[in-house]
């Protein structure tokens, strides 16, 4: 599951700290710690920003990493997308073979296929981005965060 | 692999043992050897308690102390033997004095509301005061946040000192003329630390306030004389010393249980019922509504029939031996800071480290490949980790079948993620 991408990111962060942002939110992971606190930072629909400070596991802070990296720039409905077909990876226990569309959109982000085999590892993967969708919800609006998910 | 452990004195043929857990043969992750050492959380249960849950079930299993027919009579006398077993375990004064449970946290619970619906003297009301200690697994956390808030009684705390031991100082103000329970652990499922009973105890009944003790990481590895301890309330679990999960005890001075109202209501409980009101079985069974986990505890009884066999003073030595060499390695790990005493002197076998900046998780999933089990976490008692400034532990944990070789490989599976992440 430690792919080199993964422990590449875990090693050098990719837009780590906190800088200035329209909504910050604090999540956890109560069965092991990790933490994370990240701010969003909306220009228009289009994502200015996504900083933050954590502390956890390898899985948890690549993740985090590999978020700034894919989201930074993108629309929020694009944004969306990835985060969705990146739920759906993490959520298919170790049986979805990433395929070349899912790998044009998650880039990076498939290196945490594997990670899917392991249930107690899902949540540290996915802290960041249930963070960021917390905090894009709270920066636009929980109406305009679900209606450009739907 | 290293011989470092050649020469140590007191362990246990743990060849001879480990042919009577199935599972500790077991191969993981593609032909390599489990090494379990994860006891704290669970024990591995023995072939000669595997044999007895059959037989119960394929020769004894009814309802206990209803049915007039061979098999009820007999689940009856094996349930009730269970209880005879437990309370010679553990020297109990009386038979009467073991209410079995379904773990150690509805043994801690039960007390505490015992407490919160007694009458005088017991009674845990907004005047009153409850003291708890800053290493208690959770378990004997939360059911005395929930008294206290629902009685208004004050919840205070013993904190700790910077290697892993109770800070009983300031114990004079802590244990107070207004505290009515002192509740706390034996040994410390995190840090490992066996705690000083005796002055804890003194100071408690100088105030006349109640003590229970949280034994679950002692019963399984040491002699547990309830009398010698001199304590009110004593609570363990099965599961931690080779028997089933879902079933615990909780042991209460006679007087004590006579006095204190029940908490669950329902069959079994009763002596008799009307619409109007009901009268109360004697206790053990005042406190063991419905049916009891029975297959359960006669497991355990056969557990304590397994481990009084050996012997709790030799499971204990061997448990020395085995911590004491397990701390001399850790310490020679680079990077590598144990969180808790860092001597094998009054501690158990759980021992908690941190190593370099590496998160637990990955400390765990890592050795994991290797076939190594630890535990990672923050075990259920998060002030601790709070108390140490770090997010998690990584925890091995020893019992009667640990074995030298299996703590050298600890140390070279920590190598192995030293490497990996450096």
């Amino acid at each position: 599951m430690y792919q080199e991408v993964i422990l590449d990111h875990y090693k050098h962060p990719h837009g780590r700290g906190l800088r200035e942002g329209d909504a910050e939110v604090h999540h956890v992971n109560p069965t092991c710690g990790d933490e994370i606190t990240l701010r969003v930072k909306y220009d228009g629909s289009t994502i200015a920003d996504v900083s933050y400070e954590g502390q956890g596991c390898s899985i948890s802070q690549a993740s985090a990493s590999v978020l700034n990296d894919l989201l930074v720039g993108k629309e929020l409905a694009d944004a969306q997308k990835v985060q969705e077909v990146f739920l759906e990876l993490m959520q298919s226990k170790g049986k979805l073979e990433p395929d070349d569309a899912m790998e044009e959109v998650l880039e990076d982000a498939v290196a945490f296929a594997g990670v899917s085999k392991y249930p107690a590892r899902v949540k540290c993967a996915l802290l960041s981005w249930m963070a960021w969708k917390d905090a894009t919800a709270q920066a636009l609006g929980t109406d305009v965060a679900e209606r450009k998910t739907a | 692999m290293t011989v470092a452990h050649q020469g140590l004195s007191g362990l246990l043929d743990t060849e001879a043992i480990r042919k009577d857990f199935p599972i500790l043969d077991r191969t993981i992750h593609d032909g390599k050897k489990l090494v379990y050492l994860d006891n704290a959380a669970t024990s591995q249960t023995p072939r000669q308690v595997l044999d007895v849950l059959n037989e119960y079930y394929e020769q004894h299993n009814a309802n206990v102390h209803r049915g007039v027919h061979v098999l009820a009579e007999e689940a009856t006398a094996l349930y009730e033997g269970a209880r005879d077993k437990v309370a010679a375990f553990i020297n109990a004064p009386s038979r009467d004095e073991v209410i079995f449970t379904k773990n150690a946290s509805e043994s801690l619970n039960l007390v505490a509301n015992m407490l919160g619906w007694a009458d005088e003297p017991y009674r845990v009301d907004h005047e009153t005061e409850i003291v708890i200690t800053e290493m208690e697994h959770h378990s004997n956390i939360v059911p005395w946040q929930l008294l206290s808030q629902r009685t208004g009684a004050k919840l205070k705390w013993f904190g700790l000192t910077d290697d892993g031991r109770l800070d009983l100082s300031n114990i004079d103000e802590i244990i107070t003329e207004k505290t009515k329970i002192v509740s706390f652990v034996l040994v410390s499922n995190i840090l490992g630390t066996h705690n000083p009973v005796e002055a804890i105890i003194r100071r408690a009944q100088e105030v006349g306030a109640l003590v229970c003790i949280d034994a679950s990481q002692a019963a399984p590895h040491m002699v547990l004389d309830v009398q010698a301890l001199q304590a009110d309330f004593v609570a363990f679990t099965g599961h931690k010393m080779l028997g089933p999960t879902g079933i615990g005890v909780l042991w209460g001075r006679q007087e004590l249980l006579e006095d204190l109202p029940p908490f669950l209501g329902g069959g079994e409980m009763i002596e008799t019922v009307s619409m109007s009101s009901s009268t109360y079985a004697p206790a053990p069974h005042k406190f063991e509504a419905g049916t009891p986990p029975v297959s359960q505890a006669v497991g355990l009884g056969a557990a304590v029939d397994y481990l009084s066999a050996i012997g709790m003073d030799k499971i204990a030595a061997h448990e020395h031996a085995i911590t004491e060499y397990a701390v001399k390695r850790l310490l020679e790990v680079p990077d590598l800071r144990i969180i808790g005493p860092t001597t094998a002197e009054d501690r158990g076998a759980a021992i908690s480290f941190a190593l370099g900046d590496i998160h637990p998780h990955d400390v765990g999933q890592v050795l994991d490949e290797e076939g190594i089990a630890v535990r990672v976490g923050h075990h259920c008692a998060r002030p601790v980790c709070l108390r140490y400034g770090i997010p998690a532990t990584t925890r091995a944990s020893f019992y009667l079948y640990s074995t030298p070789g299996e703590i050298d490989a600890l140390i070279d599976g920590l190598e192995h993620v030293r490497n990996f992440f450096g």
